[in-house]
């Protein structure tokens, strides 16, 4: 599903990625793990077509990332720190406006659906600037599910959330990738990534130092590679 | 046609925004209104010379309150990253910028129906010339500042002073349209002996959108990466 080979990112004289070597098959859920100015973001960031790769080549379904940038576009839902979701705007026209934006077939359906898939069938015509950090994310979440992607590219989804909210996104993230979405999260959150992932990788210093497959929600397992990666403990 | 589709779901969004926020539409035509006030206060209505200041006040009111409408198309979609969900979504950067002086277009528009002919009813100014001639001139000249406007206000926004930025780089380069549209205005408004060089300027005017809008659609990919 995503190849990616010798990619590298470099901005003003620094070098973010350093030859990223990766491949992720369809339906993976996968948890990228690190420490602050590891690449993380930047990595999601250039498989999300938001910034352009210094070298190397990544192809996504098949499809070159520079060469068909339209076609790779639908395939992903891309959720970032921020909601990318407009203040004055309801989640129902937040989201009818993105599903016209992707093409949806009745996008005022698929709208309604969503804001009641997260929980928020009560407000929706109220304004998002009214609503909390929780909600918004949740919106956010449907916004970046609104087209039914392929592909779920995730940076920090559980930051600031409350159990139920990280319960919803749990359950979406889980049911998309029965429907066969592969899901790539960066996070800090070793718990959630135990939870729900079953591969994970490490980045340390824009390189990928470790990537294994975990079983049976492993936690212990995760920590303790991590700190051998990225803290040195062994 | 994805192109057009995407640019007029995008402007409808903006126009709509403006409908629900009231800020900026609101914003500039108070703004034209103040112009028009300072100006009649300033020049006698009951002048005859004063007639000739008003194709010059026409533009001022345009520019000026057009400006405001431009700083305000790229930066309010800052706020939650938006400018970003604009990017990941699939279409090509020509469809925002397409989307974006639509939704500007519309605007300066709305703002010129309103204060021409406030301005005109102000100053107790009877059209001498051809009416229809005119509207084409603040149609031509309308678009052209506006299309560059929203290119340059593309360029400013990652700028901390964009506010700022965004005259300073717009005035140079419309001076060629705003030379033409207020002779052609000129002309056009008081005195129709000199057609033919409205026409000449029309043409000028014309010209210079026709490059600088298929200059701005190709560029427009380079300004808004990120």
């Amino acid at each position: 599903m995503i190849d990616i080979k010798g990619l590298t990112k470099q901005a003003d004289n620094k070098l973010i990625l350093r030859g990223i070597d990766l491949s992720i098959k369809q339906g993976e859920t996968v948890a990228i793990l690190g420490p602050n100015g590891a690449g993380k973001s930047t990595l999601l960031k250039v498989l999300s077509t938001l910034i352009k790769p210094t070298t190397g080549q990544v192809m996504i379904n098949g499809l070159n990332l520079k060469k068909n940038q339209l076609e790779i576009k639908k395939l992903f839902g891309y959720l970032p720190h921020s909601s990318l979701l407009y203040d004055q705007y309801s989640p129902l026209e937040n989201l009818i406006f993105f599903g016209k934006l992707y093409g949806v077939n009745n996008p005022e359906k698929r709208a309604t659906e969503l804001v009641k898939e997260v929980g928020l069938s009560f407000f929706l015509n109220e304004p998002v600037k009214n609503f909390s950090r929780g909600m918004i994310q949740r919106i956010a979440i449907a916004r970046a599910i609104v087209h039914e992607p392929k592909i779920l590219y995730l940076d920090e989804p559980h930051t600031g959330l409350d159990q139920g909210a990280i319960a919803i996104l749990n359950n979406v993230i889980v049911s998309m990738k029965e429907k066969g979405t592969t899901t790539l999260m960066v996070t800090h959150d070793f718990k959630q990534a135990a939870e729900i992932c079953d591969r994970i990788l490490i980045m340390k210093n824009g390189k990928i130092v470790d990537d294994f497959k975990l079983k049976e929600r492993n936690l212990d397992l995760v920590n303790d590679k991590y700190q051998l990666q990225v803290e040195g403990v062994s | 046609m994805t192109l057009i589709r995407n640019a007029l779901i995008l402007a409808k969004k903006d126009l709509y925004s403006e409908l629900k926020t009231k800020q900026v539409l609101a914003t500039m035509i108070i703004f034209a209104g103040l112009v028009i006030l300072v100006f009649s206060f300033a020049f006698d209505p009951a002048n005859n010379t004063t007639k000739e200041v008003i194709p010059g006040v026409v533009w001022v009111i345009i520019v000026f309150s057009g400006i405001l409408g431009l700083n305000r198309s790229f930066i309010s979609e800052q706020r939650n990253d938006t400018m970003q969900g604009l990017m990941i979504a699939p279409m090509d950067a020509t469809s925002i910028f397409l989307g974006k002086l639509l939704a500007n277009f519309a605007m300066i528009l709305v703002v010129e129906c309103i204060s021409v002919p406030f301005l005109f009813l102000l100053f107790n100014f009877k059209i001498l010339g051809s009416v229809p001639l005119f509207i084409l001139v603040l149609f031509i000249g309308s678009f052209g500042f506006i299309s560059i406007g929203t290119f340059l206000a593309a360029l400013a926004a990652n700028s901390k002073s964009s506010e700022m930025l965004l005259p300073l780089l717009l005035f140079p380069i419309t001076s060629p349209i705003l030379i033409g549209v207020v002779q052609a205005t000129r002309i056009t408004l008081t005195n129709m002996d000199k057609v033919k060089s409205a026409l000449a300027w029309i043409q000028l005017v014309s010209a210079y959108d026709v490059i600088f809008f298929v200059l701005c659609f190709l560029l427009i990919e380079y300004v808004l990466e990120v």
